[in-house]
């Protein structure tokens, strides 16, 4: 069972707590009359279906029932991260084809394990 | 009572002679297992007790709260807060959601004057009195009984007392809270409150567990 850090309860919880909602960071178009029918469908039908690091949307649904991000990486099931509604990802996948490690250059490891909060498993 | 908002209120337990606490019928039955001297944990239910749901931003409500009962309003996740009777309490759900639970009976009037100081700020109160019900765990047995029934770690370092959680119980939800060392309180929904007192009884049957009314 995962250990799922809820960054609105701000501890570790337990993963049936949690459900998964799918892609995170789907923006709604700006003007949606304005799109073509492609563009809609994309919109409201297309997800990506990654082989690696992959944002989710999670809700921790018998908890404080909040919605929040998570990257997730689809291979080996680890949870890198997890952030608040409204923040960007720290690791993403371009990140990690740089240095194959996710970590931003510069930074050390244990600064890098201490920012990935949901990592526990 | 002068209201500032548009907002109607009415007394939904007017008469609390009439009210019948969702276990009213699992109680009466005879399999239900008295406290007895070797009984290491002791299950009693409060009901009729006032619960009120708090939504709003936690300065403005905070500000109400201490006001109306001289309690703070705990703003750190999983915080609660007890005044000092003990009998008025408020915990923290979610960053904009609260539970204040006060004695049954109070939660109307205390509605109205909680709406009366927040005024115009934009805030929402909900009487869900109706909906859910207490039930007190105490005894030695209380957290190795809790251990078997809810997915959340309850040892004493993890969950001290003044903290509160919602979390996973039996197969519902439920939520717990530890207000003193010795005693654990669940708040359970009106609808599944028969399931979790059964589930308590069986889980409690190898600690003697005793139902107290």
């Amino acid at each position: 069972m995962f250990l799922i850090y809820c960054p609105y309860c701000q501890e570790l919880r337990e993963e049936p707590e949690f459900h998964a909602k799918g892609q995170a960071h789907i923006a709604r178009p700006q003007d949606p009359e304005a799109c073509s029918d492609e563009e809609w469908g994309d919109y409201l039908f297309f997800r990506d279906n990654p082989r690696g690091i992959h944002h989710e949307l999670w809700v921790h649904a018998i908890g404080c029932r909040k919605f929040f991000n998570i990257t997730r990486d689809t291979v080996s099931y680890e949870i890198l991260e997890t952030y608040p509604m409204g923040e960007q990802p720290r690791i993403t996948a371009d990140r990690v084809a740089v240095d194959g490690t996710g970590r931003e250059p510069g930074r050390t490891t244990s600064e890098t394990s201490a920012q990935q909060k949901g990592v526990r498993a | 009572m002068s209201n500032p908002s548009s907002v109607n209120l009415f007394d939904s337990r007017a008469d609390l002679s009439m009210a019948e606490s969702p276990l009213a019928f699992s109680m009466s039955r005879r399999n239900v297992p008295a406290a007895g001297a070797d009984s290491r944990v002791v299950l009693r239910e409060r009901p009729f007790l006032g619960h009120l749901i708090l939504r709003g931003g936690a300065i403005v409500l905070d500000e109400a709260v201490r006001e109306e009962l001289g309690i703070n309003l705990p703003g750190r996740p999983q915080g609660l807060t007890l005044d000092a009777s003990g009998e008025r309490s408020i915990q923290w759900l979610s960053p904009d959601e609260w539970l204040l639970i006060v004695p049954g009976g109070e939660e109307f009037d205390l509605e109205g004057r909680l709406r009366q100081r927040l005024g115009d700020a934009s805030f929402a109160i909900v009487n869900v009195s109706g909906g859910q019900t207490l039930l007190e765990l105490e005894g030695e047995a209380a957290r190795e009984l809790l251990m078997k029934s809810v997915v959340y770690d309850v040892h004493p370092d993890h969950f001290p007392a003044g903290k509160g959680v919602t979390t996973v119980f039996a197969k519902t939800s439920t939520i717990l809270r530890r207000p003193s060392d010795t005693r654990w309180e669940l708040v359970v929904r009106r609808s599944f409150a028969d399931y979790c007192l059964r589930w308590l009884l069986d889980a409690g049957e190898e600690y003697a567990i005793g139902v107290e009314t």
